[in-house]
């Protein structure tokens, strides 16, 4: 029942997506060729790995405002450590990148786990020091693609069985985090904790810690992100990627994870993060402009939000004994 | 002013009645034919136990439920109450248990919510709000200014502004449910002197209170429900505590309890001084195989505190609980369910299943570590254990995967009572196991109460329902504000003996 439910509401995205790439190549075939799609995956894979971070937040009943301007810092800084040390290894560079996001996303944790800080006051703030720091340590200055080796700006377009190594981080990611969603204690205890977090509370699992990992989690992501960021777009500087944390929390929204908490899917944050990613892409080829863009993502956001609020209430409490035969 | 009370209410007429008034419920008649009548002047204590209908004669006058058959009168004459706005345009106004305010406007903004004074534009014309409210408030001998934010003042002071707010919209009818349940021995002293001026005022008052003292310090009439039903009002000057007792509890027994053959074996759990800094004090019990021991109180009496301190959700400040003779240290509720302490919460909506989860995610979410390796989830062992356990308690459901969410209430509590069983406590806890269910849900969890007893588990009731208390217990401790005043056993159980140790008197 519930597997039906959570597939008929990633059914019906799915859908929307593929009407949605139906309508555009009525015009412009070429939009729907095996190679563009690939790359409108590519272009989209930051997205969908800080959405299922985002995910895993807003379904412990908090949310992460702070992601963006962690992959800014992270990128910011492997970016220096590259100009500072161009030999160092890539795999280096990775473990820098995650590990310094994972500290950004502890912290946001810590916050909130142990002084009991609300998560929008919490992350709002460390997204504003993440912000500063990058000022104070880049002086406000560029570091652009002349100064970056070219090792660092190969890794995530490098091409493996077809496809840029970012796209298949992403991939990678989707999966693992399938199964740590759905197959791990940590899982488990972040739908309960997020869908009632006394009843939770009374089943042993301890919701602060629970919430505390999902921090640290979104922060990895976005550690790593940052990183893949400003190689792919070789160019890193305080203002990367601002706002992108409202398209994360709106590819989570539209791909039906719960605000509330307690309800969402990372299949679902994957086709919330696609449907955005495809619109994107589009809109420049059949040449709308991209204040039209914003427009329609926005109309998404209140369109998904009105459909999980309409599925939820008909969830409601089944009193009578024929509908619950029924149901 | 007492002179005039004391007499008779022959020819006097009632402000508001209600005349053969019933409610029902899906499966429950919450209200069957009763009557109430409230007098200008005077307060009117409403008496009965748990679920004999009470709030749901609050929610009728006020506007918020429609009674399904009877009348009410206000003045003699038949009249509707179709909404609360309607309720408090007759004059008819209720201060709750739980004040609802707003801690973030000002004493005087609180008390005109919706109805402040209008100046020119339409805009709220503060000054007059400001001196109304200080005209409000020195009539009811507040001292308190109006400007101050409704955050700063404390619980009884709330009350007052409560209060005020109801004179504000020139209420006839003052209603108030439990107001002293929260309250401390002076500012309790400080309420009756308020509800004195409000008779003098010529204000009619429902008071409901379970506390015996008061009703005979501050209400001149009575009336008893018990189980829906009137049955009987008058004077209190004209009957004792006992023979109020007696109209409150004494019944037939309409309820079948299972015949249980306890087979009471050796200490599972021992308790000793356990006292929490405001809650409660010196609580100390021992608890064997196959019992079960049922804990009575008025509401508010510190039982489920006290539970949830022994479940390890708050933390007591000292004492010590040995679980078959070894001393446990309990910090967490996942202390407990791994010492065999579980606890099925009195209030299952908020703190039992987790209904965005399907059936067998809700089960096992107690017993992980047992369905789990190195932090993955074994589904082929969950399901067995989800499966065993809803075999067990008889819950028919399409599949293990259905959303809890979408199951009756009923079959809501089995699956929480599944999940905790699931866990193969020593001990386990149930809090007010049949509160808001029907009759015949009510019997299902009675028997199945008597089999996990007859199984060797050992059993912990809290309940307030006396019927319920002596139909499933082998034995009884009341508490009252915190502490143990009684433990009962035998030929002991009545109904009386439980009400006078639980409201001391």
């Amino acid at each position: 029942m519930f597997r039906r439910l959570i597939t008929s509401r990633e059914a019906l995205l799915l859908a929307a997506i593929t009407l949605l790439l139906g309508l555009i190549s009525l015009r412009f075939p070429s939009f729907v060729a095996p190679a563009n799609l690939a790359s409108v995956f590519n272009d989209t894979s930051p997205l969908i790995l800080l959405a299922i971070g985002q995910m895993i937040v807003i379904l412990t009943k908090c949310i992460d405002l702070s992601v963006a301007a962690n992959l800014a810092l992270t990128g910011m800084v492997v970016a220096m450590i590259n100009v500072a040390f161009p030999n160092l290894p890539i795999a280096f560079i990775l473990v820098i990148a995650v590990m310094l996001g994972t500290l950004m996303g502890m912290v946001n944790g810590l916050l909130v786990w142990k002084l009991d800080i609300p998560p929008i006051v919490v992350t709002l703030g460390t997204m504003t020091i993440f912000r500063g720091i990058i000022f104070l340590i880049s002086d406000g200055k560029w570091v652009n693609s002349h100064e970056m080796s070219p090792a660092f700006k190969a890794f995530p377009r490098a091409a493996l069985l077809g496809l840029p190594v970012l796209s298949w981080i992403a991939i990678f990611a989707v999966l693992v985090f399938t199964v740590v969603m759905t197959r791990t204690t940590f899982g488990r205890a972040a739908y309960a904790a997020g869908g009632n977090s006394h009843a939770a509370t009374y089943a042993g699992i301890n919701v602060g810690r629970t919430q505390f990992y999902a921090f640290t989690l979104s922060g990895a992501l976005a550690g790593l992100t940052g990183y893949l960021w400003v190689s792919r777009y070789a160019v890193a500087y305080v203002d990367i990627a601002g706002g992108f944390e409202l398209d994360v929390v709106a590819a989570c929204v539209i791909g039906g994870v719960a605000i509330t908490g307690g309800i969402g899917t990372v299949g679902g944050a994957l086709l919330g993060a696609l449907f955005l990613g495809v619109i994107k892409n589009a809109l420049p080829v059949v040449n709308i402009s991209p204040f039209w863009q914003l427009a329609i993502s926005g109309a998404a956001i209140i369109i998904a939000v009105t459909l999980n609020a309409r599925a939820n209430r008909r969830k409601g409490r089944i009193i009578l004994k024929s509908a619950e035969q029924a149901a | 002013m007492h002179a005039i009370n004391a007499q008779s209410n022959v020819g006097k007429v009632p402000i508001l009645s209600l005349k053969g008034i019933t409610k029902i419920f899906p499966g429950v008649k919450a209200l069957d034919e009763v009557n109430l009548d409230l007098y200008s002047g005077e307060v009117t204590a409403l008496v009965g136990e748990n679920g004999a209908g009470k709030s749901t004669v609050v929610k009728i006058l006020t506007g918020i439920y429609q009674p399904d058959g009877g009348t009410i009168q206000i003045d003699e004459t038949p009249t509707h109450l179709p909404t609360a706005q309607t309720a408090a345009e007759m004059g008819i106004t209720a201060i709750h248990q739980e004040t609802v305010l707003f801690d973030e406007l000002s004493v005087a903004e609180n008390i005109f919510l919706g109805h402040a004074p209008r100046g020119a534009f339409g805009l709220i014309d503060r000054s007059a709000m400001v001196r109304k409210a200080t005209k409000i408030l020195e009539s009811i001998g507040a001292d308190i200014e109006p400007a101050q934010r409704l955050r700063d003042l404390g619980i009884a002071n709330k009350h007052l502004v409560a209060i005020a707010r109801a004179l504000s919209t020139d209420a006839r009818v003052v209603i108030m449910d439990e107001p002293t349940a929260a309250l401390s021995h002076k500012e309790i002293q400080e309420l009756y002197e308020l509800v004195e001026k409000l008779k003098s005022q010529n204000k009619a008052i429902l008071f409901i209170s379970h506390k015996f003292d008061e009703i005979f310090r501050i209400a001149d009439r009575f009336t008893v429900f018990r189980d829906g039903q009137f049955v009987a009002d008058g004077r209190l000057d004209e009957i004792n505590e006992a023979e109020l007792v007696k109209m409150m509890v004494g019944r037939d027994v309409n309820q079948i309890f299972p015949t249980r053959e306890p087979n009471i074996g050796k200490d599972v759990l021992e308790v000793e001084n356990m006292s929490h800094p405001t809650e409660f004090a010196d609580i100390s019990f021992t608890l064997r195989r196959g019992e079960i021991l049922g804990f009575y109180g008025l509401v508010g009496a510190g039982r489920s505190e006290f539970m949830q301190s022994l479940f390890g959700i708050t933390r007591a400040a000292t004492g010590t609980i040995k679980i078959d003779g070894e001393p446990t240290t309990i910090h967490s509720s996942a202390d407990a369910t791994k010492a065999g302490i579980v606890y099925v919460p009195e209030d299952r909506g908020t703190q039992g299943a987790i209904t965005a989860l399907p059936i067998f995610q809700n089960i096992t979410l107690p017993s992980l570590k047992q369905t789990s390796k190195k932090g993955f989830i074994r589904l082929a062992e969950e399901f067995s254990l989800a499966r065993e356990y809803t075999q067990r308690l008889d819950l028919r459901a399409a599949s293990l995967d259905t959303l809890t969410g979408n199951l009756s209430g009923g079959n809501q509590q089995k699956i929480v009572i599944a999940k905790w069983l699931a866990t193969q406590p020593k001990v386990i806890i149930l809090d007010e196991p049949t509160k808001g269910i029907d009759i015949g849900s009510k019997a299902a969890v009675h028997d199945f109460m008597a089999e996990l007893a007859a199984q060797g588990l050992a059993v912990i009731m809290v309940s307030s329902e006396i019927p319920e208390i002596i139909g499933m217990s082998d034995r009884v401790i009341v508490m009252r504000e915190g502490r143990r005043v009684a433990e009962i056993t035998g030929s002991d159980l009545t109904p009386e003996s439980l009400v006078r140790h639980a409201a001391g008197i």
